[in-house]
């Protein structure tokens, strides 16, 4: 469970976040949704502590971010797992290189059980042993994408963070990501927090929807429950899209 | 005000960078890395390009000391004292900080943009040091050795091209390159390639690690950083020729 309580976040005099509480539960695939410049990346980076909030609170379980020593975030921030908006895979690492990275940084895995392990996490994420070789360069960027999901859950983090994990691929492609990421979410019981512009996201897997605009929450839900909003800045947002508007009419005429 | 801003900042840096490392062997791994990658690799263009400015200086002192009544072992003394004293430190660090300057910069510079350095950071890993140290290290500990093996082909080089060139013979090249010899001078010279080889590792790495925006960002980085070292360079050898030869 990860908890925000009244967070404030400004660059410049200029309000990004303003007021924003939220808590995302533990086992869930949560969405924060809003139009490009609502403040998503800035929120999920302020979550993390890449930027420090003006002010409010930011609650891991029953463990208070923000009044924590650099020790303690620093260990902290092994249970935690990023996906990049761009996956941030190291260039000059292999795709098996990239997920024994944290593994050699963070634990006393023997040669053996490291091997295993990467191997385990590639597995889950459907890349095939041919390419735990190559380098991030060599391989689509869908398949970047999977081996930023793998390295993200390499050392079994608690929480996992996904800066717009479907950007940038086809619809069936982002379809795979989003199963792929909520399965693991189910599977490891992991509080998941997923930015997101794709609507196709939010249908599959939205199980906590929060829309936030300009900055603000505007709107809390889940997926069942955001066709039948009538919260007017959700539906102008949600009903860009034409074929959701004409779903929405569907659904209400029965 | 931005000079301010940029000093106060670079040294920001450089207390994080050392900072206490979180796992020696890797941080070993990249140092060796980093030797090869920086170093190594830098070896071919220093020896042609010492190879070629050690003949062009006999060539050069031969023609300006002419006259008879110079003894022709001057030529060979110049091209010595130039090399020791000048070329092989700071043109050479001038020449290095384009080289291994750009792409120190440009590799920290792109993992900035592409959320590499991010990513670190979210790992708990302290980016500056795991990303700079190293390379720090790397630097100041071969640009002695560039020092030394750009003096020792600049005086290949003269010896092979004076010859040729017939501006001079071998045994008067030979005399002079050990006529009045000043092992101070060399001494002198590492002291200032320490200096330029921690400039030319943390002055490119600033730049790269504080850059905002793309690709297009990073070029214009990389080009800042290159510039900006040799002024640096060319100030600390005003500085430290000041306070150690005179
Ligand atoms: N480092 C920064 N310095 C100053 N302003 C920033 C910074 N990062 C973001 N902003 C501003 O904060 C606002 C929100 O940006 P943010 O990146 O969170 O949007 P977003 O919702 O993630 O958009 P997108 O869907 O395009 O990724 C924007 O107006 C942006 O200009
Ligand atoms: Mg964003």
């Amino acid at each position: 469970m990860i908890e925000v309580k009244n967070i404030y976040k400004s660059f410049d005099g200029k309000d990004v976040l303003k007021n924003i509480s939220i808590r995302f539960e533990k086992g869930k695939t949560n969405l924060i949704i809003g139009r490009s410049g609502s403040g998503k990346t800035v929120l999920l980076k302020s979550i993390l502590g890449l930027f420090d909030v003006d002010s409010g609170e930011i609650w891991y379980d029953d463990r208070n971010f923000l009044t924590m020593d650099q020790k303690r975030r620093k260990q902290m921030r092994q249970e935690i797992g990023m996906v990049f908006q761009g996956g941030a895979l190291f260039d000059s690492s292999t795709v098996e290189g990239n997920i024994r990275f944290p593994l050699d940084m963070f634990t006393r895995m023997t040669a053996k059980e490291k091997e295993t392990r990467v191997a385990f996490c590639l597995n889950h994420v459907n890349i095939e042993k041919r390419a735990f070789k190559l380098f991030p360069s060599e391989i689509s960027g869908g398949m970047q994408k999977r081996v930023a999901i793998a390295r993200a859950i390499a050392l079994n983090p608690k929480y996992l963070f996904c800066d717009e994990p479907n950007s940038g691929l086809d619809p069936e492609t982002a379809t795979v990501i989003d199963e792929l990421i909520q399965n693991l979410t189910h599977e490891f019981q992991m509080t998941t927090i997923i930015n997101t512009h794709d609507m196709n996201s939010v249908i599959e897997i939205g199980e906590l929807v929060l829309f936030i605009s300009k900055g603000e929450k505007a709107w809390v839900g889940t997926n069942k429950e955001i066709l039948h909003s009538s919260n007017q800045t959700l539906n102008d947002f949600i009903f860009a899209n034409k074929l959701y508007a004409q779903m929405r009419r569907d659904v209400e005429e029965g | 005000m931005g000079f301010f801003f940029h000093t106060g900042r670079y040294f920001m840096m450089l207390k994080s960078v050392f900072a206490k490392p979180e796992k020696h062997r890797i941080y070993l791994r990249q140092l060796f890395y980093e030797i090869e990658n920086l170093g190594v690799n830098s070896v071919g263009i220093v020896v042609i390009i010492s190879l070629f400015m050690g003949g062009i200086m006999t060539i050069q002192f031969a023609y300006s000391l002419a006259n008879p009544l110079y003894p022709k072992a001057l030529v060979g003394l110049g091209t010595r004292d130039t090399l020791l004293l000048e070329f092989s430190s700071t043109i050479l660090a001038l020449i290095m900080a384009g080289k291994i300057g750009s792409n120190i910069t440009s590799e920290i510079g792109t993992m900035r943009v592409t959320e590499q350095i991010d990513s670190l950071e979210i790992m708990g890993i302290n980016s500056a040091s795991y990303l700079i140290l190293p390379k720090i290290i790397a630097v100041v500990f071969i640009f002695p050795f560039l020092y030394i093996l750009s003096a020792f082909f600049g005086i290949l080089g003269g010896l092979l091209t004076g010859p040729i060139a017939g501006v001079i013979t071998i045994p008067e090249y030979i005399e002079g390159i050990k006529w009045l010899f000043v092992p101070y001078y060399i001494t002198f010279s590492i002291i200032k390639s320490l200096f330029f080889g921690f400039l030319v590792a943390t002055v490119p790495s600033y730049f790269g690690y504080y850059v905002q925006g793309g690709a297009l960002e990073v070029g214009k980085a990389s080009t800042k950083a290159v510039v900006n070292t040799n002024i640096l360079i060319l100030f600390f050898d005003l500085v430290l020729t000041r306070l150690l030869l005179t």
